[in-house]
Order: C-alpha cells, then structure tokens, then sequence
C-alpha cells in the first residue's frame, strides 16, 4: 500500500528532512509513525499525500509511484487518499455537512449519494445531528472528528494523520484514536505520525521510529526509551 | 460522470457564486457599477451615432436640387423633363415651379415687391425642383443626378449643395472609429475590474481553495465558481449599462424630439436595439468570463496546499 525505498528528500532551503528511508506498509495495516519533531514525520505523510516529491528514492502509493504522476493525476490520486491534520484545516465559514461533504462534492458524487454518506460518516465519528453546525461552535474535539469525517466520508483506502490528537486531552486522544482502529479494522490502512507514546503504547500497532530523517527502528521493542519505561 | 451530476456541478457553483456575491453586497455592487459605466460609455456613443445617422435619413428629404431651365424654354417642355426625370431611380418627387409661380412666391417672400413691379417681363426661368430617394442621397449618388440635368440641353444651371452632406458624413465616420477605439478601451478596462476582483477573491478565499484541492479537487474544479462570478460581473454589468442607457434616452427624448421639430422633423430618439443589446450582454459576459479565467489561471496555479 506505502513503499519507500531508500528515499530522500532535501528542501529548497538545503535542509536535508530524510535520509534513505525505506519502510513498507501493508493493505489494511495500522502503523504509527514517531519521533520528535524535526525527525522527519510530516515530511514522510507530504510525500504520500504527494504534497512534495522525493528527491531521491521512490515512493510508491496504492500502487503508483509518485515521482513520476503527471500533475493532471494529483487530484485523482488524492481523492484515493483521506488526510487528516493536527489543525484539521476545516472550512470556518461552511456548516460540518458541507465540510465533510467536500470531498465526494470534489469527486462528482450525485447530490443523494452525498447526503447518505455524510451521515454515514459523521455517525462513525458520533457526530450525527450537528450537520447544520459551524465548526467554531463545537469543540476542539469535536472539531478533530469532523476532519476525520471529511477524511473517510469517500470511503479512500488510505487514512494519513499528521498529528491528528496533537491538541487533545489524553481521554479525548485515546477516543481520536481507537477511531482510526476501527478503521484499520475494516480494511483501511491507516498511518499516523504522532509523539504520544502513551497512545502507541495503548494501541499496540507496528511503529516506524524516526530520528534525524532516518528509520531508526520498527515496533516498540525497537524504542529503547520505551522499553526501559515499561 | 453523468451529464445530469456534470449539470449540478455546474448549478452548484453558479449557485455559490451568486450566493457569494449576494453575501458582499456592497463590493459587488461597486464592481458592477464601474463595469456598468465601462459598458454603458461605448454602447451609448454608438447610440447616438445611430440616431445621428437615422436622423439624417429624416434629412434626406432636406437635400434636394433646383435644376433652372434656360429661359426660352416653354413651360410644356419643363413638364415633359419632369416626367421624365421622375422615371429616374433614385428620384423621389420632381415638382415644376412655373416662372410665374416663382415670381409670385419671390415677391411674397422676398419683401422686393414693389421693385418686381418695375420689370416689364418675368426674369425667372421655370424651376425644377428635385428630391432625391432617400436611400439615394449619399453625395456620389446626388452628384450623379445633378451630372444627368446638367446633360440636358434645355438645363441652364443646376443648384445644390452637397458639401454638408459630405462633412456630416465624415464626423459620422470619426464618431464611429470612436465608438471602436472607447469599446476597446473601455473592454480591456472591465478585464481588468474583473480580474483584479476575481485576484482578491482568490487570495480572500486561499485557505478554501488549498483544502478543495488536498482531498482532490481538480484544478477546473477550484477554477469553476471563479468563471462564473466572472460571467455573473459581466451579466450584472450589462444590465447596469443597458438600465443606463434607457434611463439616458428617457431624459433626451423630449428635447431631441423639439430639435427635431424645429428642423420641421418628427424625429423620435432611438433606443437601443436588440442587435445594441445582443452586444452588450455578449460582451459583457464574454469579457466578465475572460477577464476571470486569465486571473484565475495565474493565480489559482500558485495556490498549492501544505501540511
């Protein structure tokens, strides 16, 4: 589903944000992507949301290789793809039903179709019945899971997220993210970078460990930190 | 994609648009007013250029020649030219002023009376008077009339002047280049209103735009609702220009129709025609709809989203 090899990528300003990363996740896999900040997680998530290329190396995305898709493809490419971020990037001035409806709007989705789905959606994230709501009026965590919503509404194969419990209270972490297993748990492959080992810990996924921009090691028993804490 | 989801993409973003520019009433009103003004200057000078031109159709009955016979000939002879004259295409009405007749109007109109009364005979000659067709008073066509009366050789002199003809033609002719270069001009300015506009809205609504096209929006997607506030700015610009030029035209008709009165005409001002709108509202739709498409396509490419 997500491959990389020995991948690369250096930005315009000269900083060298990963250094021969390869990693391979499978279809329906749930993994967690840690490090401390600057180790080169968002860079990792840009390149398979095809927000930057890679510099070096190949990456390759439900089967195609990123480096070489034509910018005529992107949005194609994108609509296989649910992106979830830690500031959720939700549209201030349109109720949560537009919000989530966006993407399958985007796609040409008939207007019934539409409304079936977002219901759908908003109900996996327990939100059914604040359609018509603006997202200032909910809270931050309510917030979070109408990104996820718009992130799942079009049913993509692939569920990114930068962060996505970055400005919640544990409780509200844990909630965040046993809502990605699920996910996880029909199918969908999910990949979330994020610095919360009490959550990496809890769900007991697969961990890729970034350090500097480089895989410093897979699964928790690779994070001596972590280990030494149990 | 079905054609019925492509039409409610379509209805949606003009639906959006319209929202959007209902939601900033003020700005937009503003926008249209100066598209409006840009369209209507144009629009109204060829209106008046047609008028003027209608009008001096009215003044076609006003040119008109006075072809004096040689005074030895009989007033028979004079009524057998007019007849054959009035074969003539390109003639509309040829009246023969007898000598006597023209001497009777002279002393009532002349105030020479009592020193007409001196002369023993009559020194006029008899008169035609011609009127060209009105279709056939362009200055080539009454200089040809005037060369057939001169070939006569009863025909002693022929009178006419045709140089206003000629001028009023000519200013007719600037005018209408005027018309071309302040469309032009105007046009290129309501592509700028509107691209400018269309500038604003883009980086008003960046945020928007990068989130549309992170969950896959297509760039023609992103571009859509643009096109359309463009095409609405052009649309809302022309009946602006076409309530302006109707509400102009209601404050020139009753002192043009005095004018025209005093110039013994029934000339009545002219609105637009359906061929001045079909202009305006093409245009302004067409130059509405570019002048946003080329801002969006500078400016929507640039728009990327990051995380």
């Amino acid at each position: 589903m997500i491959l990389f090899e020995r991948v690369s990528k250096r930005y315009p300003n000269g900083r060298e944000a990963l250094t021969n990363v390869s990693f391979r996740i499978e279809s329906g896999e749930m993994v967690f992507l840690t490090g401390r900040s600057g180790a080169g997680k968002s860079t990792v998530l840009k390149l398979v949301a095809l927000l930057e290329r890679p510099t070096r190396g190949t990456v390759t995305v439900n089967d195609k290789n990123t480096g070489r898709l034509k910018a005529g493809h992107i949005p194609a490419f994108r609509r296989q793809l649910g992106v979830v971020f830690q500031d959720h990037k939700l549209l201030a001035d349109r109720p949560v039903f537009d919000n989530v409806a966006l993407p399958l709007v985007v796609a040409g989705t008939a207007l019934k179709e539409i409304d079936k789905r977002v219901r759908a959606a908003l109900d996996q994230v327990g939100l059914l019945g604040k359609e018509r709501i603006l997202p200032a009026e909910l809270s931050v965590g309510e917030q979070q899971r109408v990104g996820i919503a718009r992130a799942v509404v079009s049913k993509p194969p692939l569920i990114i997220a930068d962060e996505p419990t970055g400005n919640l209270d544990p409780e509200l972490s844990l909630e965040v993210m046993r809502l990605f297993r699920r996910f996880s748990d029909v199918g969908v492959t999910v990949l979330v970078a994020t610095h919360d080992q009490h959550i990496v810990r809890e769900l007991a996924k697969r961990e890729i460990v970034l350090a500097s921009g480089e895989v410093q090691g897979e699964g928790p028993d690779a994070m001596p930190h972590v280990v030494a804490r149990r | 994609m079905s054609p019925a989801i492509f039409g409610t993409r379509h209805l949606q973003a003009l639906l959006g648009s319209l929202g959007r520019l209902q939601r900033n009433a003020l700005a937009t009103a503003l926008t249209l007013l100066v598209i409006g003004l840009a369209l209507a200057l144009p629009a109204a000078l060829g209106l008046f250029v047609t008028n003027a031109q209608s009008a001096t159709g009215g003044f076609g009955h006003a040119i008109d020649m006075s072809v004096y016979l040689k005074a030895d000939v009989p007033l028979a002879k004079a009524q057998q030219l007019a007849a054959a004259a009035r074969q003539r295409a390109g003639v509309a009405q040829v009246t023969v002023i007898p000598a006597d007749e023209g001497l009777e109007e002279f002393r009532k109109y002349s105030g020479f009376g009592a020193a007409l009364d001196a002369l023993k005979s009559n020194p006029l000659p008899d008169v035609l008077h011609v009127v060209p067709r009105r279709g056939a008073s362009s200055a080539a066509d009454v200089e040809s009339l005037r060369r057939y009366f001169t070939a006569w050789p009863e025909v002693d002199v022929v009178q006419l002047d045709t140089e206003w003809v000629l001028r009023f033609n000519a200013i007719l002719a600037v005018l209408r280049r005027l018309v071309l270069i302040a469309a032009a001009l105007l046009g290129a300015g309501v592509l700028a209103v509107v691209g400018n506009t269309i500038r604003l809205e883009i980086l008003n609504r960046r945020a928007e735009i990068e989130v549309t096209k992170l969950v896959g929006g297509s760039n023609a997607f992103v571009r859509r609702p643009f096109l359309y506030t463009g095409l609405l700015y052009g649309l809302g610009g022309a009946v602006l220009a076409w309530a302006i030029l109707e509400a102009a035209v209601l404050v020139l008709d009753q002192p043009v129709a005095t004018l025209a009165q005093l110039y013994g005409s029934s000339y009545a001002l002219q609105g637009p025609t359906g061929q001045v709108l079909a202009a305006l509202f093409g245009g302004g739709m067409v130059l509405g709809w570019l002048g946003a498409w080329i801002s969006a396509h500078r400016h929507l490419r640039s728009i990327e989203p990051r995380a």
